[in-house]
């Protein structure tokens, strides 16, 4: 390939994955409407389309024709800035995703052989990219939070920030663990690694399962993208909507979008470092093609982000700091602690 | 082309660097600094270092600076009290360490002799592969040194933010 074929197809995989984020971010709000609706014994959406399939559209419109209302003595350059701020963290972190395992060779006519990959590019560094990216991603909410002029998003961005902060060092701590199997810190290593079987995938593979690491995982990616119950910066009963309460239109759009591409993005984690990425649960099911077990793991992951905010109440700010770094950062480093020795002496 | 890249990143680097210390709002002046991280991990990556340009975003801008606007934003600082009188000190110190860093820059040569980390050898090896063998085996006392300073740190804000509660 020359390099001009070569651009075109990184630029198209691009494409196509931010179109697919974007269609899965709007129909995840959809998704949990309907999960929120059930568990509530509620019927959810009903009206746009059949079973309110085309909400997420409608919702989508709506807010694009809103008035962009910048309220006065708020910082108009910040103001402004934040939640693209916030957004492009969340967006460019797809580029490390791997979405499924091989690659495609197509002979085409006068251009030559064209490769297509399942990934944007494959970083020997792609779970510390990911992690800065994450804690990047708090500016957006600190600065709009500030730049608001208005109590209450100043409150749920400085909740934020320290919030992210806290829970960002267990995050990246609880994925040590399986760094240290691995040997390396590419996500399409780490899961290639882990083929033949769920027996193999990192949460329960011998030496030492991570299953526990997978459980701290979950938890502080909860209160990594200020979900339910650790949604502090944005508690209506205190906050009105903390950190966007001053946003609305597009720009409150933005921050919607980022919140909801943070979740798929830290699912995507979850599913390729601890669940085997693409690879199918038992080796006779192979014959399906790895990124429907991707999907389906991340989905999974997803489902119990709502499974927890229909069941559990938010908790207070000076039990969520406490639980970080009292309960989740010991246990996070036991778990190192457990791993390393395992793997010493697996490997010996 | 690297070539191109370094001296766009010199360039924001040298820019925004100044900005931090001449623009008035607090606020204004971190984001600046954000920017400058941004391209310093940016001249890392030239150096074929991604580790340490991940870190370098992860640990400074994701940490660090985030709890330098979480206190500008705490303490809402007014733009007067910033400089207390400062600039002619400034001035003298800032003439002093560029004439010293002018000094050795002119009068030492650069390519004395080039390491075992070429970038031939770190495609090889990989780069985080390269940084973690280094510390943990020629320079394991200097790492435990730096933590053991960490640490003292760590206490000593400890000691000076607990006040003792007289019931």
């Amino acid at each position: 390939m020359n390099v001009v074929t070569q651009l075109v197809v990184i630029l198209g995989t691009i494409g196509v994955v931010m179109v697919t984020v974007l269609l899965h971010v709007a129909y995840l709000t959809y998704f949990e409407r309907k999960v929120l609706g059930w568990m509530q014994d509620r019927m959810g959406p009903m009206e746009v389309g059949y079973h309110g399939l085309l909400q997420p559209i409608a919702d989508g419109l709506k807010l694009f024709m809103k008035e962009d209302i910048i309220p006065s003595g708020a910082n108009k350059i910040i103001f402004s800035l934040a939640p693209i701020l916030s957004l492009i963290p969340a967006l460019i972190g797809f580029a490390v995703i791997p979405w499924g395992d091989g690659q495609l060779t197509i002979p085409l006519p006068w251009i030559g052989d064209v490769t297509f990959r399942p990934f944007v590019t494959d970083l020997n560094i792609g779970i510390l990219y990911l992690l800065a990216l994450s804690s990047v991603g708090a500016y957006g909410i600190l600065l709009g939070g500030w730049a608001s002029n208005s109590k209450y998003s100043l409150l749920g961005g400085l909740r934020s920030a320290a919030q992210v902060i806290s829970y960002e060092l267990a995050l990246g701590m609880s994925l040590v663990g399986v760094l240290l199997l691995a040997g390396s810190l590419s996500l399409v290593k780490i899961a290639q690694a882990q083929a033949g079987g769920f027996w193999h995938w990192y949460a329960f593979a011998l030496p030492f399962p991570q299953i526990v690491a997978l459980a701290l995982y979950g938890i502080a990616a909860v209160a990594e993208t200020n979900r339910l119950p650790f949604d502090l910066p944005e508690a209506e009963s205190e906050l009105v909507a903390g950190f966007f309460t001053e946003y609305s239109g597009m720009r409150f759009a933005f921050f919607f979008l980022a919140e909801y591409a943070n979740m798929i993005l830290v699912s995507c984690i979850a599913a390729i470092v601890f669940l085997g990425g693409w690879h199918a649960p038992f080796p006779f099911l192979d014959f399906v093609p790895g990124i429907v077990w991707f999907l389906l793991k991340v989905y999974v992951f997803l489902f119990f982000f709502y499974w927890i905010r229909a069941t559990l109440p938010r908790l207070r700010y000076d039990q969520l700091m406490t639980f970080g770094w009292k309960v989740m950062i010991p246990l996070v480093l036991a778990n190192i602690l457990v791993t390393s020795v395992a793997a010493y002496f697996w490997m010996n | 082309m690297a070539q191109l890249l370094f001296f766009y990143f010199g360039g924001v680097i040298v820019g925004t660097a100044t900005l931090v210390v001449t623009l008035r709002n607090p606020i204004y002046s971190a984001i600046s600094l954000l920017v400058t991280f941004f391209h310093v991990a940016g001249l890392f990556v030239l150096l074929n270092a991604e580790f340490i340009a991940a870190v370098q975003v992860l640990v400074y801008a994701g940490a660090i600076l985030v709890l330098y606007l979480f206190v500008v934003m705490l303490l809402n600082l007014k733009r007067e009290e910033r400089y207390h009188r400062q600039s002619l000190v400034g001035v003298l110190l800032g003439v002093v360490i560029l004439s010293e860093l002018a000094l050795i820059v002119s009068r030492s040569t650069f390519q004395s002799a080039i390491g075992p980390f070429t970038p031939a050898v770190l495609q090889a090896v990989g780069n985080t592969e390269a940084v973690g063998r280094a510390l943990f085996t020629t320079y394991l006392l200097p790492f435990e040194v730096a933590s053991l300073i960490l640490l003292v740190a760590m206490i000593g804000a400890i000691v000076l933010a607990k006040r003792v509660v007289r019931t």
